[in-house]
């Protein structure tokens, strides 16, 4: 299938790490924000964008080695005389 | 109950939104018959790996076995180091190359190719009612549990739920299903991992869960390690909380039961079938089964924490649920009796706390995960952790949804309505058929709302028609003298003899009826459990019987018609493909040496 599952999976996970980390960045040393002494909004959310990031990172280095094999570099290509 | 703030809805929301997208991003790739019910066999391993996993892990695999941690403790990782991996290494090793190489389109259609019509279609109807069942009980479960947590209307949150479901599968077919199914499998992992944290950062790591649970083994008059050792005390019935002996464990479950759901039932193998290449379907299983194998820590230790945490440790103060008119939901969230995190049951009728013969308080083990998550994540990722558990309902949905209108159109429709059609017209009976198959699950959970005792009797039934399968399969594939005659009697005397087995024997304490009895009592188990495994057994060993006793009786089909489909017919699958990790060989070895190094170190 025509859909790198990584695009939207790495986007998802951006996002909702991204939105947790601003929401305990925010709210940080409020009342019920951190059990067991863990800031664990803003914890998770940065480990859910590095995941994310992670994926769209695998997704494009898929993408330009899709590519590359597609169109191989001009200098080795046959000279047409 | 629960109240939500907006940045947990708006965890909700997107998730929804990328679910939806998803499905309607595909819509474009699905021409013809083979995308919407086969992927077109384009998909790769990794992917379908992850799906096979997920489109098990439905709220019965999430809530359930969080239950089990909580009522058995570590013996519950049985359903997944025993009860799980060897299966999955032995179809991704053996089977695979049948369902794959024949071609089938289902199991089902397997069954025809190797026996003959009415094998394929005892398994077709019996497959097709069941998914829609299954489907209505997980709509049912969430429902009820919303309602509970949150205070969410019933109605309409089996509505949506199934509603979107309907959506993505309609518009992408089965691609859109596995591709939400990988979705969700990340969901459920970065939504729980955090509860794990949390819950054995409070109890002072795992040492303090152990010695936690020693206590409650105390209590419950068992060894002190009988909650945190999965072998050591399995040599007798009475001395573990499941109430099973090693071999009932090893053969009923580890065998029977476990071979029996993952080499035959559809749902998990459509997944391995939408492969790329027979390698990466041979793979799918394995590929599974390492995440299955860590699968434990995730969803049976929340449950074992769920005993013994302090509800003085919450971040948030539960406030008790209002009691609604409504029959779905008639019960609380009230304080105590409660044990740690998980509160009674209770009388539906009275709000009481139920007690047991001994006059003890029955725990609700049902709420031990999400009175976890209610108990530890702070408005955020509570919504994360909600939106996992919303994932594993609709994950499981879907599952059933697309091996559902795969069978129902592929063996039922187009085996015994109309055949010979054009292919867009098989297309537009698998869309009717997702819509249909949506719409009588709604149904199956307002059966389950009204008339519990009525789904309790269909999963029974459903049981006893699943524990001979495995028998039917293991002759068909690798003894070219069974015959037709001979699977579709052993499939009938072996689900005879589940019946029978049950109706004879029941579990200590229970009373007669569903839970066994209705013929007599001439054995009774120390557990329901213990009884199911013997029943499995039962069967297996019947049909097993009955298939080669008759198959002797009657004529086998010629050699060359089973090319393709029996071991010793078919040529081998090379497995020198790839780097040496990427080989099926090398990959089951991996899996089966980490199942056994679990084994070793909870032992």
């Amino acid at each position: 299938m025509g859909l790198d599952l990584r695009i939207p999976v790495g986007t998802l996970f951006a996002l909702i790490g991204a939105l947790l980390a601003a929401y305990g960045g925010a709210t940080l040393g409020e009342p019920g924000t951190a059990p067991t002494g863990v800031p664990i909004n803003l914890v998770w959310g940065l480990a859910l964008v590095a995941f994310g990031t992670a994926m769209l990172a695998l997704a494009r280095r898929a993408r330009r080695a899709a590519q590359d094999k597609a169109t191989p570099d001009a200098e080795h290509r046959p000279r047409v005389p | 109950m629960t109240t939500l703030r907006g940045i947990d809805y708006a965890v909700m929301l997107l998730y929804f939104g990328f679910v939806l997208g998803i499905g309607a991003m595909l819509r474009r790739y699905v021409r013809t018959s083979e995308d919407f019910f086969l992927s077109g066999r384009s998909i790769p391993a990794w992917v379908t790996g992850l799906a096979f996993l997920s489109a098990n892990l439905g709220a019965q695999e999430v809530i359930g076995m969080g239950a089990s941690g909580a009522k058995y403790g570590i013996a519950t990782s049985h359903f997944y180091w025993i009860g799980a991996i060897p299966a999955m290494v032995f179809v991704g090793l053996f089977m695979m190359p049948f369902y794959y190489g024949s071609r089938a389109r289902s199991v089902p259609e397997y069954l025809k190719l190797r026996f003959d019509e009415k094998t394929r279609g005892l398994n077709a109807i019996s497959f097709a009612t069941m998914t829609v069942f299954s489907s209505g009980i997980s709509l049912y479960a969430m429902g009820k549990l919303l309602n509970l947590l949150l205070g969410w209307n019933f109605d309409l949150s089996i509505v949506v739920a199934a509603g979107i479901v309907l959506a993505y599968v309609f518009l992408g077919g089965l691609t859109s299903a596995i591709y939400n199914e990988v979705l969700q499998f990340f969901l459920i992992v970065f939504g729980f991992a955090p509860l794990v944290f949390l819950g054995l950062r409070d109890v002072g790591g795992w040492p303090g869960l152990v010695g936690r649970l020693a206590g409650v083994a105390s209590t419950n008059g068992f060894a002190p390690g009988a909650y945190t050792h999965s072998w050591a005390f399995m040599g007798d019935a009475a001395a573990n909380p499941v109430g099973v002996e090693w071999f009932g464990l090893v053969m009923g479950l580890g065998f029977v039961l476990s071979f029996g759901y993952w080499c035959t039932d559809f749902l998990v193998v459509q997944r391995a079938m939408a492969a790329n290449s027979m390698t990466a379907a041979r793979r799918t299983p394995l590929i599974a089964a390492v995440p299955k194998m860590l699968f434990p820590f995730l969803v049976i230790v929340p449950g074992m924490l769920a005993l013994v945490v302090s509800s003085a440790s919450s971040v948030r103060q539960p406030r008790p649920a209002a009691v609604t008119a409504s029959p779905t939901s008639p019960t609380s969230l009230t304080s105590a009796p409660a044990s740690g995190l998980v509160p009674p049951k209770r009388d539906p009728r009275t709000g009481e706390p139920l007690v047991d013969a001994r006059g003890r308080v029955v725990l609700d083990y049902d709420l031990a995960t999400p009175m976890m998550l209610v108990h530890f994540f702070p408005a955020g990722l509570l919504g994360l952790g909600l939106t996992a558990l919303l994932a594993s309902f609709m994950s499981g949905m879907a599952g059933n949804v697309t091996a559902f209108n795969t069978v129902w159109t592929y063996d039922l429709y187009q085996g015994y309505v109309r055949r010979g059609a054009p292919d867009a017209h098989y297309l537009a009976m698998g869309r009717l058929a997702t819509v249909f198959g949506v719409a009588m699950s709604v149904a199956a959970a307002y059966v389950a709302a009204s008339f519990n005792n009525i789904m309790d009797f269909l999963q029974l039934v459903f049981a006893f028609v699943n524990a001979p399968l495995f028998a039917t399969f293991a002759l068909g594939m690798f003894w070219k003298r069974a015959t037709g005659h001979g699977a579709f009697t052993g499939l009938l005397a072996g689900t005879l003899a589940a019946a029978l087995h049950h109706g004879l024997s029941l579990p200590a304490g229970a009373a007669m009826g569903v839970k066994g009895g209705f013929f007599g009592v001439v054995t009774t188990y120390p557990s329901e459990l213990a009884q199911t495994f013997w029943t499995a057994i039962a069967a297996w060993l019947t049909c097993f019987g009955v298939t080669i006793a008759v198959s002797l009786a009657t004529r086998p089909r010629p050699p060359e018609q089973l090319r393709g489909l029996v071991y010793g017919l078919t040529a081998k699958p090379t497995d020198d493909v790839g780097r040496w990790y990427d080989r099926p060989t090398t990959l089951a070895l991996l899996v089966l040496a980490g199942a056994v190094v679990l084994n070793v170190i909870f032992f």
